[in-house]
């Protein structure tokens, strides 16, 4: 097995995940049999609809999931480990923050408001390369120059407070990476930021990224965002991955209708003083069992067998496969819309500058 | 056709401290809402958007200048009557969905808190159908009127944030990020219903956003901020085809597309507040062309008005 891991630099392999939560006596269903493989040194972005669990899916990386959730089935194979069989919070310790980390969207919620920004570099250096004191101190600086913060020496002393949301935002980044992890999972990094701001802290951990070869999951909202960072973009639906692909070809090429609905929402689309294109209906309710394709009862090209059936993956290149039935050879012909062919035009107009 | 001033901001000051801390968050700025217009308001964080908005709804007091909503004075001391006047027209989307909602109330009386202040309502069941109607605008469920907010997603709190505000029916929205929070679909659908709102009940907006490809697609006009004070406004189309300002070329150098292959050969354009000589030739509030104002001295007005003739 581990062979097999060595060839294709797999770092972790997630197998068949199920995910449930229970509220209120009753059982909800976040993740839907998944199966990702995340390779070493690439960048996957995440992405799809507000509940469709890219939050839950990345935090079972983690063992961070609310008490009330479980999972249910599958498997999460990290090192040799399978992380869905830990029971105790001593076994993910040693894995959390160290081998993998997480940046959160509200940096408030990771920074202590008590200590000051250099003492919780210096903290994370400490814990995870077994640097002390003084060696501690500069390597802590080191990293704040990395991600760009001025006058380090300065900054060091002061506390979040003292921070403008883009410059706590870096440190939580510093933080993170100060942690050397190996897989960095980033859930709306830049969603709080201004444009100039998120370009830089793109630009950062796509440095960062390199000099430490990093793996990062990107979650975000911001499909903008996801073109410029995502060599690879999974799209998620009601608990599960409907498309998978290169930047490229989900953006070029999309296949599944929820990804060419997801695209033609965007406001760049639009034609102003008309409604942008939204998606209509509710997401499934996830309390009950979902029968066929999740998106069928909001998909205008809903075929028969997507209200009966579950479709399988069809794979359209090595790096591109899709769950719809559209793509069986006896399916009928189904066109996209006009502004998704003409995509890369239809941005022409965007450019600035 | 002469268009209708809704709101008027006049050289309003916002200060925070006092004495040798004092700290000036928005600095001198005026500009005027017409009526049935969608207002954009960007610039970089910090730079006192939200202030402007909490000013306006009266939460920050101004330190200088003056409000003006349908003529009346609306900032400074007022009556019971005067407040209630501005209350009842003028609600504000606040940016922050997890800390606005008060946690131990359940939807449906977080939706009506306004209409309970107002005495907006003159029976129970018309109490609860504004509240079912405000939800169902958002896309929301009914059902969830007797859900606590922390059983929502990030996005679903937004929605309920606007869903309070739209049950008031109110004149001038202040709407400060109020789709930051949102997946791409339900933004659709908000923007959807803000626009929707805007003909039927000629709803006028202050808009705050970071993403501007939202703000160009929702606003009529836009003002660009830097540190409290505005540096450009003009019609949104015009701003975006012929930004003056450097600090304005690069937000918009910035914005990120969704497109890989324009975003892999993208160039940053990085301000530079040190180009401006100010110091012998203080900048004014200038009118470029016909609408489209700008903040320069005289020797930027003329390298503006050159560039405008090439085209920007
Ligand atoms: N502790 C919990 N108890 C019950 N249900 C939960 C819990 N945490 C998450 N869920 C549910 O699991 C589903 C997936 O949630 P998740 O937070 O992963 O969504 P998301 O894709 O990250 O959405 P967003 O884009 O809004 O952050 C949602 O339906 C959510 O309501
Ligand atoms: N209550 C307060 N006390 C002291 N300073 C404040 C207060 N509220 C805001 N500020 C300061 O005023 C300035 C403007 O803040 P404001 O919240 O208006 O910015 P913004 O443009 O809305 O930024 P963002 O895009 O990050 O929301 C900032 O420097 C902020 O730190
Ligand atoms: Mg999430
Ligand atoms: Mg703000």
């Amino acid at each position: 097995m581990s062979n097999l891991y060595q060839e294709k630099n797999i770092v972790l392999s997630v197998k068949d995940l199920i995910i449930k939560f229970e509220l209120r006596g009753r059982v909800l269903t976040a993740i839907r049999n998944i199966s990702l493989d995340l390779y070493k040194g690439e960048s996957l972005a995440i992405v799809g609809e507000s509940g469709s669990g890219k939050s839950v899916f990345t935090k079972s990386f983690m063992g961070l999931l609310d008490s009330n959730g479980w999972i249910d089935q599958g498997s999460i194979l990290y090192d040799n480990k399978d992380l869905s069989k830990f029971k105790r919070e001593k076994e993910w310790l040693d894995l959390r923050g160290s081998r993998i980390a997480m940046v959160f969207q509200d940096p408030m919620t990771s920074l202590n408001p008590l200590k000051t920004i250099g003492r919780q570099v210096q903290e994370a250096i400490e814990l995870h390369q077994g640097l002390k004191g003084k060696e501690a101190k500069s390597k802590a600086i080191e990293y704040l120059i990395d991600v760009g913060i001025a006058m380090p020496e300065k900054r060091f002393k002061q506390y979040p407070h003292e921070f403008s949301g883009g410059m706590r935002q870096r440190v939580v980044i510093a933080i993170a990476v100060a942690c050397n992890p190996e897989i960095l999972i980033c859930d709306e990094p830049t969603t709080a930021l201004d444009v100039t701001i998120q370009a830089q802290i793109l630009n950062l951990l796509k440095a960062m990224q390199k000099k430490y070869k990093l793996t990062i999951v990107y979650i975000t909202h911001d499909l903008g965002v996801v073109a410029n960072v995502a060599d690879r973009i999974a799209v998620m639906y009601a608990g599960d991955i409907i498309e998978i692909g290169t930047a490229h070809e989900i953006f070029y090429n999309p296949q599944h209708p929820y990804t060419w609905a997801l695209l033609s929402s965007l406001p760049q689309l639009g034609v102003k003083g008309e409604d942008l294109f939204a998606i209509q209906g509710t997401p499934p309710n996830l309390f009950k069992d979902i029968e066929g394709d999740a998106f069928a009862p909001r998909n205008p090209h809903a075929l028969k067998i997507d209200f009966l059936m579950r479709p399988p993956y069809f794979k359209l290149s090595e790096t591109h496969k899709a769950k719809t039935w559209l793509l069986h050879p006896k399916a009928p012909e189904v066109k996209k819309a006009e502004v998704l062919l003409n995509l890369k035009e239809n941005m022409e107009e965007y450019r600035h500058v | 056709m002469s268009k209708e001033i809704l709101l008027e901001v006049k050289n309003l000051s916002v200060d925070f401290g006092r004495g040798k801390k004092a700290f000036r968050a928005v600095d001198d700025v005026s500009f005027n809402i017409y009526k049935g217009e969608t207002f954009g308001l960007v610039g970089e964080s910090g730079s006192g958007k939200t202030t402007i908005g909490r000013a306006i709804v009266r939460i920050n007091e101004a330190s200088e200048g003056e409000i003006r909503f349908q003529g009346r004075k609306i900032s400074g001391k007022l009556s019971r009557d005067e407040d209630r006047f501005v209350t009842e027209r003028v609600q504000m989307i606040f940016q922050d969905p997890m800390a606005s909602l008060n946690e131990r109330a359940k939807v449906d009386y977080i939706v009506s808190e306004g209409l309970y202040n107002i005495k907006g309502f003159k029976s129970e069941k018309e109490r609860k159908e504004k509240v079912e109607k405000a939800l169902l605008d958002v896309g929301l469920l009914p059902e969830f009127a007797s859900r606590f907010p922390h059983e929502f997603s990030g996005g679903q709190r937004q929605r309920i944030g606007i869903a309070r505000t739209l049950v008031m029916e109110p004149e001038l929205i202040i709407a400060d990020e109020p789709i930051s929070a949102l997946d791409v679909s339900i933004r659709a659908q908000v923007l959807n219903i803000l626009s929707l709102l805007k003909k039927t009940k000629s709803l006028t907006y202050l808009f705050v956003a970071h993403d501007l490809s939202v703000v160009r697609f929702i606003t009529d006009r836009i003002a660009v901020i830097h540190k409290g004070k505005i540096v450009e406004m003009a019609e949104s189309e015009e701003l975006f085809k012929m930004p003056m300002h450097p600090y304005t070329k690069s937000l918009l150098s910035a914005i990120p597309l969704p497109d890989p292959i324009a975003e892999s050969k993208k160039k940053l354009y990085v301000y530079d507040p040190n180009i401006h000589e100010y110091d012998l030739d203080p900048p004014k509030w200038v009118e470029i062309k016909p609408e489209h104002f700008v903040l320069a001295n005289k020797k930027e007005v003329e390298m503006y008005k050159v560039a405008y003739a090439q085209g920007g």
